[in-house]
């Protein structure tokens, strides 16, 4: 009954943890066209990636309707910040970390069971099913980001 | 559990299963059909209130085990941030902490009730021994729970109960070694006292599985101490035992609640809201209130050896209990002189513990051995003897005959009596603070109360005092930048309270180049301490270490006296902390002519030996309020004492809130169970 609430709520995430998952900063300024930095938050490892033109023209030019997780690489970005990519760095077949700028795509690589990622994150080939998750980020200003 | 059962289920699934494992009959025969003496009071409630009790501390502890650190780094902040930041952190530990308390005192009283009607004489030996097991086992994980917070109490009480095995000759030090881990209590001694406080309890539930087996073999005593015969004299336990249990341990709940919500600390010692020293021994060590009779026994030998055997025997001795009372008849209700001699057993032991809490001088310590001769008296002299010479009034013939006859008027006076002795032992365990201290004034509090809250604008002003004046010394290291938004707290919006946090400068770092830097403060982030170490801080206050405020206003404290300390319980007095800080804050006087003070030091009326490293830190219109607040000494006094009982509590407002709710279920449900209690058995009386 509702006497049993305490016991459970008491697993749930404590003060201390959700304040330590508040959003965070990140500049971008240090990251040059065609680099990638990885930054945690919540403990999850997230990538931002400056893509090159090639990168982004690369990853618009595919026929969504071809893709195991169909989704167009607009969706994925942020209006007027087209070159910058946030995805959460965990794959989505078992949870391992993927690799950047591995693969046939310019993309991401999963050394665990061999899925490949393309430069907007989305998965091409391997057992995973699902593209690399977007994490909740806004731009507070062109060269800063807030991430959750 | 005496043959096969005569339990016939129709359902299938439970025939199928019963065929295989006999499960079902088995909790029939022993809870449902189970012949129970009709004429037993409610002294008998007390198995079932222990059951649920282990129940209760078992899934308790294991939740608390959970968001705890067995490290004697870690383990006193993993308990206060336990308490401040887990999801109803505080009722868990509140729980825990009372529900040993409630455990011993349902304990005793299930002891006491076996002594006086006998329930240890034959066929029922195996019974009571098992029971002084479970008992021992009780003390031992009791004693090694209370070390787990490694406050002040925790180690010093670690290192006097642990040395009492050096009282052995010749192996004595390498036992104690042996159980320290190293030279002295530490990191070591907590670590596997916490895997043993885990496990005991578990080898508890096993003792009291036999413990009720063999009770369902010898059946249920009963006050006329005359065993059922008949099927006139015993009822089925369902409805009629389960229900008044039932009864039992709804009263029994209300009584924990109110210590659970109301007075968490009273049963406590304010020590152990300091974190452990081993450079520093309390002036007074004083163990939970239910050591405290064989602490008095301990310390009434003068001996080494003599007074660790003593206090050992002073507990087995009862294992002997059925060979020492060898009387025929069972129950005290029918023996006239044994049931006076009972009377004065318990006030004997009352009187014991009270002592255990007082310092060992002058005629406390005279009073402590007339009393220990008593209390050996009683088993090893007066029981025998009475065994021999007494002449017991006729028993009943019958349990049925005994329903039958009148009775009823004891048990009100036996209730009294329970509850003042109580109070003066769970006064007493307070009676330990130091005697020649002046009792600092009694102020209203706004939190004070079952409906007390925090005064949000006392809570700003004092926040505005800590930061511009007693934060250049002091820390504050419990308490995040984040708690100022928190409900119950000053009041403060989220983006007020991270514009407070961003005023702060807070170290952080290594970056890529190796090096620490400063950044603006972050909600998450808790308030800085003025000195970056213990040393730096003494060597910038002349060699004295400003505590922590954190926990202040718990970690103080003083003694009450008689009678107030028994008014206290009723009126929910818990405010000595914030009464001690205000008075300390306007106690500095001018030295009396006949006072000599230390060099450094600076005389206060109510610091304990009157010399205070700390200059007076707060004068008339030193802080200025927006609100128009007066800006003198009392008026920052009682803002400051409010702020800081906050600091120690931010949760105190939901605890009182939530008491009420629990109180006003309890209250209908005890009702409830009343007058079903009262249906169910109007048809066996």
């Amino acid at each position: 009954m509702a006497s049993l609430w305490p016991f459970i709520s008491q697993m749930n995430p404590d003060a201390s943890t959700i304040a330590a998952g508040a959003p965070i900063e990140v500049d971008l300024t240090p990251i040059a066209s065609g680099q990638d930095i990885k930054v945690f938050w919540r403990g999850k490892p997230i990538y931002i990636m400056n893509r090159t033109k090639k990168q982004v023209d690369e990853a618009r030019s595919v026929q969504v309707s071809s893709l195991p997780d169909p989704a167009t690489d607009q969706s994925r970005v942020k209006e007027g910040h087209d070159q910058w990519l946030v995805v959460i760095g965990i794959c989505t077949h078992l949870g391992c970390i993927p690799i950047a700028h591995e693969g046939n795509y310019d993309g991401f690589f999963c050394p665990c069971h061999g899925s490949q990622y393309d430069s907007s994150g989305r998965i091409r080939q391997g057992p995973a099913p699902a593209n690399l998750p977007i994490p909740p980020y806004q731009f507070v200003s062109d060269t800063k980001i807030q991430i959750g | 559990m005496s043959g096969p059962s005569d339990f016939q289920p129709t359902n299938p699934v439970i025939k199928w299963i019963e065929r295989r494992l006999p499960i079902f009959g088995l909790v029939h025969s022993s809870f449902v059909a189970y012949p129970t003496p009709r004429n037993l009071n409610y002294w008998w409630t007390f198995g079932a209130i222990l059951s649920m009790m282990l129940g209760l501390q078992i899934l308790t502890g294991i939740i608390l085990a959970m968001h705890y650190t067995p490290n004697a780094d870690l383990a006193f902040r993993s308990v206060e941030l336990l308490v401040r930041d887990v999801n109803y952190g505080w009722l868990l530990r509140n729980m825990h902490a009372a529900g040993a308390s409630m455990f011993f005192l349902a304990v005793y009283i299930h002891m006491f009730r076996g002594l006086y009607y006998g329930s240890y004489k034959e066929p029922r030996e195996v019974l009571w021994i098992l029971g002084v097991i479970i008992y021992l086992l009780m003390m031992a994980t009791g004693f090694m729970g209370y070390v787990l917070p490694w406050g002040q109490m925790s180690f010093w009480g670690a290192t006097v109960i642990t040395n009492l095995f050096s009282a052995i000759p010749y192996v004595g030090d390498s036992i104690v070694t042996l159980l320290w881990g190293g030279y002295s209590v530490g990191n070591p001694t907590l670590n596997r006292f916490f895997s043993l406080h885990y496990l005991l309890p578990f080898l508890i539930a096993g003792v009291v599985v036999l413990h009720i087996w063999a009770l369902h073999v010898a059946g249920q005593n009963n006050p006329a101490g005359v065993e059922a015969k008949t099927e006139k004299d015993t009822v089925a336990f369902t409805p009629y035992a389960t229900i008044k249990d039932l009864f039992g341990v709804s009263c029994f709940l209300i009584f924990y609640a109110w210590f659970i919500f109301y007075m968490p600390n009273y049963l406590g010692d304010a020590d152990n809201y300091i974190p452990a020293n081993p450079g520093v021994t309390p002036q007074h060590i004083v163990p939970e209130w239910y050591y405290l009779p064989f602490y008095a026994i301990l310390r009434s030998i003068p001996n080494k050896l003599a007074g660790v055997i003593a206090m050992f025997s002073a507990i087995i001795v009862l294992a002997f209990l059925p060979w020492l009372d060898s009387a025929k008849t069972r129950s005290s209700k029918y023996r006239p002189l044994a049931k006076q001699f009972f009377w004065i057993f318990v006030v004997v032991c009352v009187l014991l513990g009270y002592l255990g809490a007082q310092p060992p001088e002058g005629i406390y310590v005279i009073a402590g051995r007339i009393l220990t001769v008593c209390y050996f008296a009683y088993f090893l002299i007066l029981l025998p003897l009475l065994s021999r010479i007494e002449t017991p009034r006729p028993v009943p013939n019958s349990i049925a005959d005994d329903v039958l006859a009148k009775y009823g008027k004891k048990v009100a006076s036996i209730a009294v009596a329970f509850v003042v002795a109580g109070g003066l032992v769970a006064g007493s365990a307070q009676n330990a603070r130091a005697d020649e201290q002046e009792t600092p004034p009694s102020q209203s509090w706004s939190f004070s109360g079952p409906f007390g809250k925090y005064d949000r604008g006392s809570l700003q002003r004092g926040l505005k005092i800590y930061k511009e004046v007693c934060s250049n010394c002091h820390s504050l290291s419990y308490i995040a930048f984040r708690n100022l938004a928190d409900a119950g707290g000053p009041g403060y919006s989220v983006a007020q309270a991270a514009a407070f946090a961003s005023d702060y400068k807070i170290k952080d770092g290594p970056n890529d180049a190796g090096d620490m830097f400063d950044r603006p403060g972050r909600p998450a982030d808790y308030f800085p301490s003025p000195f970056p170490n213990e040393q730096a801080a003494r060597a910038a206050n002349g060699g004295g270490l400003p505590p922590d405020l954190s926990l202040i206003t718990k970690a103080r404290s003083y003694e009450r006296g008689f009678p107030k300390f028994i008014f206290d319980f009723f009126t929910q007095f818990q405010e000595q902390g914030p009464n001690y800080v205000s008075a300390i804050l306007q106690g500095y006087e001018k030295k009396p002519a006949d006072v000599t003070l230390p060099e450094g030091t600076y005389y206060n009326k109510y610091f304990p030996g009157h010399a205070i490293k700390m200059p007076q830190p707060l004068t008339n219109g030193q802080v200025t309020f927006d609100d128009g607040s007066p800006a003198t000494l009392p008026q920052y006094a009682h803002d400051i004492a409010t702020f800081l009982m906050w600091a120690a509590e931010p949760q105190m407002e939901a605890r009182k809130h939530l008491g009420l709710q629990v109180f006003v279920f309890l209250i209908i449900f005890a009702g409830l169970m009343y007058f079903t209690k009262k249906k169910v058995w109007a048809d066996a009386h």
